[in-house]
């Protein structure tokens, strides 16, 4: 800190108006500055206290900053520019220790705590170290023209996906860091298609600009991890002619905690948790790895879910095993899973009452993915809404029976799919022609079904996957554990 | 208007802080140049003497202007030229 913020000698008081231990201990102050040289900093009113001679207002809260205050009133006492003790609260001892018979405060308790210091409220710390002190932030800094707006600054840098991106200031990736445990250098791995290293620190810069809060970036980085999973291949999604992106499933206790939508629009917009963490890790692609439209993304259309595709699974009912559980993650832990997302095709099924009815009709839908003479072109997402999950509840089947129904229903024969038959050239090569074929991998990796929606409705989503995936052992979905 | 002057780079640093300027492009054939005059005097003549060396070579160009050069092009002329050139020439004489 400037010397020229402190006195070399003397007694200092940091206090402020809004606390009543400050006010409770005013007289004292006042008896402080009647003894002896006294400085009082006040965070919140340049007139309180009354009666002292020298009272600064610490609006900046720099002093505090620098004097690590972290409740009021703190009383210091200062020789030859040093710091020699110092009091926190009101503790009459304590007082009489650092400042000498003129703190006996008569009338008032022997004891009283004091209040949070305005330096350490939530986002204000984040803010004076940036201001003030060592960030330690190792990412270069780019200056803007006092009359730059930075958001378009963003924009006219390419660091945006085309809406506005918030901009990554100090004080924001200092807040988004404190949401993980891991430090800033950690890499959390090489981008693709660049493969550029990629430190947490960059995730925590993304996430700013995606509009994460810091108590998403466990989810953020467990997403990015899944990403990188070799059997996820995000190289080849990201550079694909299809329209396929990386589609975000979310399980565990930190939907909740983060306030994620598995209900109501949950594979739409409107919720901050599902609408930035799928943001985040597109912006990492796009920034770290270099992932761009037009250049390596080549997709001939794309879809609305290359901005953002992220949802929870709805694990209200004790009786429904979470994709996560099926998929191997122990019950009660947090996981994300990666799939490769077309698109949400809308299933619409008014009539069905058994779940044999409706397990054949899902089918029916299902087989459009991609296209209906065409199999194992890809995988798909079955996210089942309430009111057709109750069909299979009340007929008493679980999910793996629901993924037995389905693999049996997804069974064509060959020769209705062979180029040509049904007067369509696309299908499949006449070869299997006299074989049963599959529509998709058999369960679990098939079709994976998750529970989402709002409480009306007796429809549910499909969500094609990528042909990439033909290939089982190149290429899958991927379901990791979320760390802290 | 308090602006902040300062953001962290979200990239790999691995470009230039400042915005690369694209590459001149390898050949003009098939290509249309945009020849603006920005409004300053004489300018006209500059852009007349432009004009009559990209005809003699063959590459097309349009015309366009500013309505003063006291200030920016306005936008839909600037939109224009990027619909209608892939090149442009800025006038500046006096």
């Amino acid at each position: 800190m400037p010397d020229s913020l402190l006195p070399r000698d003397g007694l200092v008081i940091v206090a402020k108006r809004d606390c009543p231990t400050c006010v409770l201990v005013e007289p004292v102050m006042q008896n402080l500055d009647r003894a002896g040289p006294l400085t009082v900093f006040s965070q919140d009113d340049p007139t309180f206290p009354s009666g002292v001679r020298s009272v600064i207002y610490d609006s900046e809260l720099e002093r505090s900053f620098h004097l690590k205050i972290e409740a009021v009133p703190t009383l210091i006492r200062f020789a030859g520019g040093q710091e020699v003790e110092r009091a926190v609260g009101w503790h009459r001892t304590e007082w009489l220790r650092v400042a000498g018979e003129a703190a006996e405060g008569e009338g008032l308790p022997a004891w009283q705590p004091g209040c949070g210091s305005k330096s350490v409220e939530p986002g204000v710390q984040e803010a004076l170290i940036a201001r003030y002190g060592e960030t330690g932030l190792q990412s270069r800094a780019i200056a803007l023209g006092h009359w730059d707006d930075p958001i378009e600054a963003c924009f006219e840098r390419g660091w945006s996906d085309g809406l506005p991106v918030v901009p990554p200031t100090d004080e924001r990736i200092l807040r988004m860091l404190a949401g993980t445990e891991r430090k800033p250098d950690e890499i959390v791995g090489s981008i693709p298609p660049n493969l550029s290293p990629c430190t947490v620190e960059k995730v925590a810069i993304n996430a700013v600009m995606a509009g994460c809060k810091p108590e998403y970036m466990p989810v953020v980085l467990g997403v990015l991890e899944a990403a990188l999973d070799p059997l996820f291949t995000l190289h080849g999604l990201l550079c694909t002619t299809h329209f396929s992106g990386p589609l975000v499933i979310i399980n565990g206790p930190v939907a909740k905690s983060i306030g994620m939508n598995s209900g109501v629009n949950a594979l739409g917009q409107g919720n901050r948790a599902n609408a930035t963490i799928g943001r985040a890790l597109q912006l990492v692609v796009r920034n770290v790895g270099g992932g761009i439209p037009g250049a390596i993304d080549r997709a001939t259309l794309g879809n609305p879910g290359k901005y953002t595709f992220c949802f929870a699974e709805d694990e209200s009912d004790p009786a429904w095993e979470p994709l996560a559980q099926r998929r191997g993650i122990a019950a009660g832990r947090n996981a994300v899973t990666l799939f490769h997302g077309e698109g949400v095709h809308g299933f619409i099924d008014q009539k069905s009452r058994t779940p044999e009815e409706l397990v054949r009709s899902l089918a029916m839908g299902l087989f459009g993915v991609g296209h209906p003479k065409l199999v194992r072109a890809g995988n798909a997402v079955l996210v089942l809404s309430p009111e057709h999950y109750r069909i299979f509840k009340d007929g008493g089947w679980s999910r793996r029976q629901i993924e037995d129904g389905l693999y049996e229903a997804l069974k064509r024969p060959g020769k209705d799919l062979a180029w040509g038959a049904q007067n369509v050239a696309e299908g499949i090569p006449p070869k299997h022609a006299d074989e049963m074929m599959d529509k998709f991998d058999p369960p679990p990796d098939g079709v994976l079904i998750v529970r989402a929606g709002g409480p009306a409705g007796l429809f549910s989503a499909i969500i094609g996957g990528w042909p990439g995936q033909r290939v089982r052992e190149e290429c899958q979905a991927v379901t990791r554990e979320i760390r802290p | 208007m308090t602006y902040v002057e300062k953001l962290r780079d979200p990239t790999s640093e691995t470009s230039p802080t400042r915005r690369a300027r694209l590459a001149p492009p390898a050949s003009l054939d098939g290509k249309t140049v945009a020849l603006m005059d920005i409004g300053k005097s004489r300018g006209k003549e500059f852009i007349d003497r432009l004009e009559g060396h990209f005809r003699k070579a063959g590459i097309a160009t349009k015309r366009y202007a500013k309505p003063t050069n006291t200030k920016v092009a306005p936008l839909a002329v600037m939109q224009q030229i990027a619909a209608e050139a892939q090149l442009a020439v800025i006038a500046l004489s006096d």
